[in-house]
């Protein structure tokens, strides 16, 4: 058991090395002049030069590869072109409101999957199954951006039930003393319930929009480790000797159901990470994903490699908090099992 | 496809070679198959026809700015006039050519290292799933934006960004079938028969694991058609004027809040529409060759 952790974790910081690597590889070494893109599209030759000489990107490669690595090891992104500010703090920021709308969205996605999963697999092949399966197609096929519109279109301009693309609150409206950088559970520490809910109208949008989509990959895991697991032996034995429906679907079924659901949560995160920049951008959320649209509006080649370097780090970490979960839920993993690929 | 010759005599789906052996007529049989391939047919179509029937996409001043749907312009026009129909309808070919030609060169990229890695093992095998692992370790979507950016915005370069992020899933995917294949008989046949090593892996390993690749490449299609368009959608890669779902969208963004919906939610259902249908097609086939 130790020695899988040690291993875990090492790999863990080799994947992330890895990622240093590829945006090193990724902003420098790719065709493309780094400083000319850095400068902007209206900068004559003395600027790049200037900007050449600024960013250190007239030494040779594996110089700036060591500088590169070193500072990201010292958790400095460098400083943004756009607002002189360092990226690092900037970024950081603006994550609790990222991390809020993600949380929200993946617990959304959770409440339609599992259900849904779970009702088409026990009534498979049945009318319900098969829209269920539609939903998840549909799903799965979703361009966030158009969603995102028709949120917006029909939940605000039509009905006029939600707020207006404009920030996490109502403008003029105080954030709660920061705690957690959740706006409702800071306000709920505070004792603010009316903050706290007019916190959530204006998250509501935002986290339908991605929970929506995010919901399909769920549901489709669900569906399939439920109709596998409802195939076992053991579930036809427990049908068989006349077990309730509730013992059945619940105990046996969706008990061993859940490991490819924790599975599907880091996949949906990794979505979630990308899927937030268009999200954030519609509705105008001050979060990372916005961060990194400004980002590239404005050239900011250091603003968006650092949100790729963070983007990186939330992603190996979290896989990493699901394999060490796995340890905890599946048996079979904590004896020295292989780790499913 | 000189391996059909050993194991062409056998008419049963061999499913545990991952060789695609699917009949049309039974996929034929699945509705949602035919929902999938009349959708794209129906796509085919209005995108052949449509050019000489519809207005130039380009051309401004067809009937005012913002018109809403009506009989002259079912789709409505947008803030320059021009025709939102024309529109959608020419970005049909580009989108779709796009998407295609992304999982095409993914998948023929990803599946020859993929072959590499398979077959020759050892440290090869290991650099190549150490630099898959990587790139998988990273939303897709967000490394195709970054290599976009830097590589500067034209259509070429976000082809490149886009199939480079897919391609170490069709490495994957073709590395643990070709792990299974070469230890089957007809390999052992072909290398006995005098065949060099990169003639065993390309003719007669690579051909019989390409099975669950295809399957990838149909639902790839899909997504990259959704990242071509999120990326234009974002400023990244293809721009405006050009007639794009994505840049259509974006255009149309700031007129949905002020009511004016037809000019982005007809392009973007345009999007979600074709995207489906490749979904099926590929959630179907891969049903099938199961």
């Amino acid at each position: 058991m130790k020695r899988y952790l040690v291993r875990r974790i090492g790999l863990s910081l080799l994947t992330l090395l890895g990622i240093v690597m590829l945006v090193f590889v990724v902003s420098r070494v790719l065709p493309g002049d780094a400083a000319a893109l850095r400068a902007g599209p209206y900068a004559d030759e003395a600027r790049i030069e200037q900007v050449r000489q600024q960013f250190g990107l007239d030494r040779p490669l594996p110089e700036q590869f060591v500088d590169h690595v070193s500072s990201v090891a010292r958790f400095d992104l460098g400083v943004s072109t756009r607002t002189n500010q360092p990226v690092r703090d900037e970024l950081l920021a603006r994550l609790p409101a990222s991390l809020e709308l993600g949380a929200f969205a993946v617990l959304l996605a959770c409440a339609i999957g599992l259900p849904l999963g779970i009702v088409a697999a026990v009534r498979r092949n049945r009318p319900v199954d098969l829209l269920v399966r539609g939903f998840a197609v549909l799903g799965s096929s979703m361009a966030l951006f158009w969603l995102g519109l028709l949120l917006l279109y029909f939940g605000f301009f039509r009905l006029g039930w939600f707020p207006g693309p404009v920030d996490r609150l109502p403008i003029g409206t105080a954030a709660p003393p920061t705690v957690t950088g959740f706006f409702t559970v800071d306000a709920v520490l505070a004792g603010d319930l009316g903050l706290a809910l007019t916190a959530l109208h204006y998250l509501a949008l935002p986290v339908l929009t991605l929970g929506l989509v995010l919901a399909a990959p769920i549901l489709k895991m669900v569906r399939g480790a439920m109709c596998d697991t409802l195939d076992a032996d053991y579930v036809r034995t427990a049908r068989s000797v006349g077990l309730p429906g509730r013992t059945w679907v619940l105990t046996d079924g969706f008990r061993n159901a859940l490991l490819p659901v924790v599975t599907a949560i880091g996949i949906v995160f990794g979505y979630l990470l990308g899927g937030n920049i268009i999200v954030e951008f519609i509705y105008s959320w001050p979060g990372i994903g916005r961060y990194a649209y400004q980002a590239i509006q404005s050239n900011d080649l250091q603003a968006l490699q650092g949100f790729v370097i963070l983007v990186g780090v939330l992603y190996v970490t979290l896989n990493l908090v699901i394999d060490l979960l796995y340890t905890r839920i599946d048996p079979r993993v904590r004896l020295g099992g292989k780790v499913g690929a | 496809m000189s391996a059909a010759a050993t194991d062409g005599a056998t008419p049963v789906q061999t499913t545990e070679t991952g060789r695609l052996r699917v009949r049309l007529g039974t996929l034929l049989r699945r509705p949602l198959f035919v929902v999938g391939l009349t959708i794209l047919v129906g796509y085919a179509v209005v995108a052949i026809v449509g050019p000489w029937l519809l207005p130039d996409p380009l051309a401004t001043g067809q009937g005012g700015p913002l018109q809403a749907p009506s009989a002259d312009h079912p789709f409505g026009t947008d803030r320059f006039g021009r025709d939102v129909l024309a529109r959608s309808v020419a970005a049909i070919r580009l989108d779709v050519v796009l998407g295609v030609t992304i999982a095409a060169l993914a998948m023929t990229i990803g599946s020859a290292i993929g072959v590499l890695a398979g077959y020759w093992g050892g440290w090869v095998d290991e650099a190549i799933m150490r630099c898959t692992d990587v790139l998988l370790a990273f939303p897709g979507f967000v490394l195709a934006l970054i290599i976009a950016a830097v590589l500067g915005d034209n259509v070429r370069n976000v082809v490149i960004a886009v199939a480079i992020a897919y391609t170490p899933h069709f490495v994957r995917l073709t590395r643990a079938q070709v792990l299974s294949v070469r230890e089957m008989e007809f390999v052992d046949a072909a290398r006995i028969g005098g065949n060099r090593p990169l003639r065993v892996a390309f003719r007669h390993v690579l051909p019989n694991s390409l099975g669950p690749s295809m399957v990838q490449a149909t639902l790839v299609t899909g997504w990259a058609i959704l990242d071509v368009a999120g990326l234009a959608f974002l400023g990244v890669g293809i721009g405006p004027p050009t007639a794009e779902w994505g840049v259509m969208v974006a255009e149309g963004a700031n007129d949905v809040v002020s009511g004016y919906w037809w000019t982005s939610l007809f392009p973007g259902g345009m999007i979600v529409l074709a995207v489906a249908a490749f979904h099926l097609l590929g959630d179907e086939l891969e049903g099938e060759l199961r």
